[in-house]
């Protein structure tokens, strides 16, 4: 999912739960925003994600074995 | 439309989301929509829909032809668990009551839905109703924009539909002449627990639970604790409590609500761990198995809480307990973990006595021999 040019968005790092198996590789390339709970499964702060953080973030959805990690904008 | 918007009409399956405000979006979704009455109880310490499918079987289907002509579907689905033998009866014979005399425009189809807690959660219900497990899906896209057969679907529950009719009947003006400005019309709670006549009640919203207890024959003994709102729902202690009024908006202040209308009392013969327990176990094992967080954090709070109430629990495990039931909530796919979380939150709170003495005497001291307080078997409709 791509920002729209021109405008800016709030880009939010949302899980799906059903299809998450707990990889853990979000909490390894963004633990600014990601950790995991006592059963490796990730939680995301729900927050915006901040403009420096972003590049990270889109790395790990795309590293997301099983791309259970969503962006979502608003 | 307009009616139910002004009557305030709130859904009767447990969250309480305005009618009016669901209808419209269906409505407004571009395609046809199709109306699914939800007639699946899956909540242990709840009888209502079924008692009312037995016994009001056209009020519902009324209700449901009544929302069909308002959102304009074609087609319409009564759900009702198929182990619910008596309330499936009564509604394939009102349909056949119907059809025989064509009085409705349009054929109104009966599913005999499996059993099990979150069947009846909406996008389980739809999952089931296009072929899947009934077990919910990611949303969105929600069952209101993309439903059955991908329609915009209208899910609404039985008793709510079956007060359609009536407000459609009688009028928005009838319906608010009781009721609460947040909680409109009556309400049908399912009582159980330590009272005399546990059953189905059909009360005003804002009615105290004293008063409440006391219609439905008073406690076995002094009032601890009661269960509101199911068990998902919250533990409220006597002291604070009995005056207030069953309705959601003087529960919201104490952060219940009467969820599906569950009122479940705890005596002081009772213990508040070992029932606490028992709901949690039940509801890890009513998790559909499909989330992380809600498989291994419901099973792991359960264990914990066993441990908790056979006295075995270290000085750990309560904030352990704590912190867990903060990390599950809101991490499924639907609000299950959401529930149980804050259902064993608030008995930690209001059972942190009974959590000291278990803890120092390494026993329950609940009666042995006392018939379960919750159970998985419902309390019989009256």
């Amino acid at each position: 999912m791509m920002e729209t040019a021109g405008r800016r968005r709030n880009m939010r790092l949302v899980v799906n739960p059903i299809t998450c198996e707990g990889h853990g590789l979000c909490a390894e390339l963004l633990p600014e925003w990601v950790r995991l709970d006592d059963w490796g499964y990730p939680i995301v702060n729900p927050d915006p994600v901040p403009p420096e953080l972003k590049d990270h973030a889109r790395r790990a959805v795309a590293a997301c074995p099983t791309l259970a990690l969503l962006v979502r904008l608003d | 439309m307009r009616a139910v918007e002004a009557s305030g009409l709130r859904g009767r399956g447990g969250s309480g989301f305005p009618t009016a405000r669901k209808m419209s979006a269906v409505a407004q979704g571009g395609r046809r929509p199709v109306v699914v009455a939800n007639g699946t109880e899956g909540e242990p310490a709840s009888a209502k829909d079924k008692l009312l499918l037995q016994s009001a079987p056209h009020l519902v289907l009324d209700g449901m032809v009544l929302a069909a002509e308002a959102v304009g579907a074609r087609r319409a689905i009564i759900c009702v668990e198929e182990t619910a033998r008596r309330a499936w009866l009564s509604v394939e014979a009102a349909i056949d009551e119907r059809r025989a005399i064509g009085l409705d425009p349009i054929g109104i189809e009966l599913a005999a839905s499996p059993s099990g807690y979150v069947v009846g959660e909406e996008s389980a219900l739809v999952h089931w109703l296009n072929g899947g497990p009934a077990k919910p899906t990611f949303v969105p896209p929600r069952p209101f924009e993309k439903g059955v057969g991908g329609r915009p679907t209208l899910v609404q529950n039985v008793e709510t539909l079956a007060h359609l009719a009536l407000l459609a009947r009688f009028g928005p003006d009838w319906f608010r002449e009781i009721g609460t400005p947040g909680h409109t019309g009556s309400t049908l709670i399912t009582m159980s627990g330590e009272v005399a006549r546990p059953g189905v009640y059909e009360i005003a919203p804002g009615t105290s639970i004293a008063h409440t207890i006391a219609s439905s024959g008073g406690a076995a003994d002094d009032v601890r604790a009661v269960l509101v709102g199911g068990y998902a729902g919250r533990w409220l202690d006597a002291e604070h409590s009995l005056r207030l009024g069953l309705s959601d908006d003087q529960l919201r202040p104490v952060g219940a609500s009467l969820g599906a209308g569950v009122v479940v009392v705890l005596s002081r013969r009772g213990c508040g761990l070992a029932e606490t327990t028992r709901i949690a176990r039940y509801l890890a094992g009513e998790s559909s198995g499909q989330c992380g967080p809600c498989v291994n954090g419901l099973a792991a709070i359960a264990r914990a809480l066993d441990q908790v109430h056979r006295g075995e629990g270290g000085p750990d495990t309560l904030a352990t307990l704590q912190r867990w039931a903060t990390d599950v909530a809101g991490r499924g796919a639907c609000h299950h973990p959401d529930g149980a979380a804050r259902m064993v939150a608030s008995a930690l709170e209001v059972f942190s006595a009974d959590v000291d003495w278990h803890g120092r005497h390494r026993r329950c001291w609940a009666e042995p021999v006392r018939p379960d307080l919750v159970s998985s078997a419902p309390p019989r409709s009256r």
